[in-house]
């Protein structure tokens, strides 16, 4: 916890030192960070995309592991000589530098979270005036509106857990209580996607009048891609935060321009790919259009496993291999809800059997393990809900970041108990070509009045209506009642 | 993100479309969610804005709207519209009287035990009236379920469903044969009603077709592996 409270004073613009006890200085700037700096500072200008793609994947994280392993980088002042002191590439610089400090440097306090805030939001309002003409690697723009999103909910986090908190942090949050207000992130998401107009781009390019796809969104009549790349990727940035507010119906109507059916801009960066189908099936389970994550699920699940050896090298690898596990434990829930054989390529089954078949065999039971299986799968995979509003920052100091999560997960296994006695009925009908209601309501140990409920229930939980009010069904196995005089 | 005109010249759904993550239009969201109750009318994306938007100002929170979307969400069925609001409902205000019965009420419904649900519908009558329509949502959503579930059923199953009897629910049969297709037949021991076919209680109408399974002289549930 950060209780080196007393370093918290600071200049404008110069980051904190950090609590880590080692000693960073923000104005040493090794040779080989000068190089870095000057050469990514000249590729950009010069519209050279591939080598400032190879600086930025693999330089940045080079240079991180070597001298900056758990301290920040240089301050951007330090290498602003580098790059002119030009103001956009210090933009750019410093948003590299708080995603380098939120991930590797511990004990980052609301001061850190603050700036960060204010650094992506002078970055984006500038970009929003549409006046840049560089073009950046669609990776890295990914990787912006990626964690602006991870920023945000981890600051979420972080003000909810009132308990252990210093007077230092908490005068401190009182201090910064407009940073990262959740109306100013799905503001500035959604002003990226309509200032970009990329909605009508995508219209405009079924129509044959557009080139989106077929460029990867990158431009090549010496325009920009930025606001561009920047507003397709808030889309998925806006499915991921109404997912974290546990606003599924909003979060797949952001996602709706997209068309996750055939292969897109979406799916050339392998973490906005991996993102867009882990939010679009979770949020389908919620919805409980099974078939439809299943579905999904299982093609990102099979791509995965062909293309998982190209990605070892990536700094993205092990988030990717993190949420292929997750993706996996979701397609154990759904599966188990809605048997679906036939949706299912092998190779993925059988990795599916492999991690999950023991629990997915006594998730059928529908006990108390099988609930508690439903809660540890659900609890490992979920996202990680949040509460948006602003903490109360008064006696009693509680922790209450666990309270969206505890909801979302409450409703889920009540959901998955009304479908309790669903497996029984399936297990029985898939003897007999056809049977009486008297009949089965005695193996079903029911009356038949109850029997007929159950029977409707199965119906119901089986058959969703989409917007256009059209019934779909998820059955893989399914039934009608006659009564024969 | 300033707007140049005034929030008022916008229609609701202008302002949900255009505008939604803003806390002034907090207010006409409300007043739209007694538009609704009033005209009969239903707005998903309007009314999951504004239980947005009372998450992020809780001191906001106005218990009656919140229960009126919920029993319009209800009215949406078989839609999951009142799961949906709940998602977005903190849990301790779920706690409230009025929602733990809107729960209840739910609950019945998503596991087709319409009579328990009539039953608890009229002791809470008191809440649902402020709601027109109503009843005729929840009728309409019965017969759904139905229509999925049989080929024939009969009358007194309808009956619990839709909670309508004697002479109502001849009037009822008699409008439906009119205008929905419906055709009554007599069985052994009472009316039953042929509904509609559909790819969902005749399976030859699906595109993958299934085996048929020949007349039995009982109730019989015909199995069909699709």
């Amino acid at each position: 916890m950060a209780s080196a409270a007393a370093s918290f004073y600071r200049e404008r613009d110069e980051p904190a030192a950090p609590s880590s006890g080692a000693s960073y200085d923000p104005t040493y700037v090794p040779d080989s960070v000068k190089t870095f700096v000057s050469h990514l500072y000249r590729h950009i200008r010069e519209r050279n995309v591939y080598e400032t793609h190879q600086m930025y994947e693999g330089g940045f994280h080079r240079l991180s592991d070597r001298h900056f392993r758990d301290i920040p980088w240089p301050s951007a002042e330090a290498v602003a000589p580098h790059c002119d002191g030009d103001h956009v590439f210090l933009l750019l610089y410093r948003e590299l530098w708080f995603r380098h400090a939120h991930a590797r440097v511990p004990g980052l306090s609301p001061a850190h979270r603050a700036e960060s805030w204010d650094n992506y939001c002078s970055l984006f309002g500038l970009i929003l005036k549409g006046v840049l003409n560089m073009q950046l690697p669609n990776q890295w723009l990914w990787d912006m509106v990626d964690e602006f999103v991870y920023q945000f909910q981890s600051f979420c986090q972080y003000r909810a857990k009132l308990k252990n908190k210093t007077q230092e942090e908490i005068n401190l949050l009182k201090q910064y209580d407009e940073a990262w207000s959740v109306y100013g992130v799905l503001n500035y998401l959604k002003a990226l996607v309509d200032k970009s107009m990329i909605g009508e781009i995508l219209e405009r390019e079924k129509e044959g009048l557009e080139q989106f796809t077929a460029t990867d969104g990158y431009d090549y009549e010496g325009g920009s891609n930025v606001l561009k790349m920047l507003g397709y990727y808030s889309m998925i940035g806006l499915l991921r935060v109404h997912c974290l507010l546990g606003d599924y119906h909003t979060g797949l109507k952001c996602l709706a321009p997209i068309d996750i059916s055939q292969q897109g801009v979406y799916t050339t960066v392998i973490g906005s790919h991996v993102s867009t189908i882990y939010h679009y099936g979770f949020a389908n389970l919620m919805l409980r259009r099974y078939a439809d994550g299943i579905r999904e699920f299982n093609k990102i699940l099979s791509y995965i496993l062909k293309c998982k050896q190209y990605h070892q090298n990536s700094p993205q690898y092990d988030q990717l291999l993190k949420k292929n596990e997750q993706m996996y434990a979701i397609l154990a829930i759904c599966l188990s809800l809605c048997p679906q054989d036939k949706l299912m390529d092998e190779t993925v089954n059988n990795q599916l059997k492999e991690k999950y078949g023991d629990k997915m065999t006594k998730m059928h039971r529908y006990d108390d393990e099988a609930y508690a299986i439903y809660d540890e799968l659900f609890s490992y995979a979920c996202p990680k809900f949040i509460t948006a509003a602003p903490p109360v920052l008064k006696e009693p100091f509680t922790n209450y970041n666990q309270d969206a999560y505890r909801l979302q997960l409450k409703l889920f296994l009540y959901e998955v108990k009304q479908q309790h006695l669903l497996s029984g009925i399936r297990s029985y009908l898939k003897l007999y070509s056809t049977i009486t209601i008297s009949k089965l309501a005695k193996y079903m140990d029911a009356d038949e009045v109850t029997l007929r409920t159950i029977l409707m229930t199965y119906k119901h939980k089986m058959h969703s209506v989409d917007s256009d009010g059209k019934v779909i069904s998820s059955a893989d196995f399914d039934f009608y009642i006659d009564e024969v005089a | 993100m300033a707007n140049e005109q005034p929030v008022e010249s916008y229609t609701v759904e202008e302002l949900v479309a255009v505008n939604p993550y803003n806390p002034d239009i907090l207010s006409d969201l409300e007043g739209f969610v007694n538009d609704q109750v009033s005209n009969q009318t239903y707005n998903l994306d309007a009314n999951l804005s504004l239980l947005r938007l009372y998450q992020f100002e809780p001191e906001r929170l106005s218990v009656q709207i919140v229960s009126r979307i919920l029993i319009k969400a209800l009215m949406a069925m078989p839609g999951p519209d009142f799961s949906l609001c709940l998602f977005l409902i903190p849990e301790h205000v779920q706690m409230e009287e009025q929602f733990k019965t809107l729960i209840i009420l739910s609950h019945y419904l998503e596991t087709a035990r319409f009579r328990q649900f009539w039953d608890e519908a009229a002791k809470n009558h008191n809440i649902l009236d402020f709601v027109p329509g109503f009843e005729q949502a929840i009728q309409t959503h019965a017969i759904h379920v139905l229509s999925l579930t049989y080929q024939k059923v009969p009358r007194a199953v309808l009956a619990e469903a839709i909670n309508i009897e004697g002479l109502a629910l001849d009037k009822f049969l008699e409008y439906h044969v009119a205008n929905s297709g419906w055709v009554i037949e007599k069985g052994t021991h009472s009316q039953l009603i042929v509904l509609p076919r559909s790819e969902f209680n005749h399976p030859e109408l699906k595109k993958n077709t299934a085996e048929i399974v020949p007349f039995e002289h009982v109730t019989r549930i015909f199995p069909v592996l699709s």
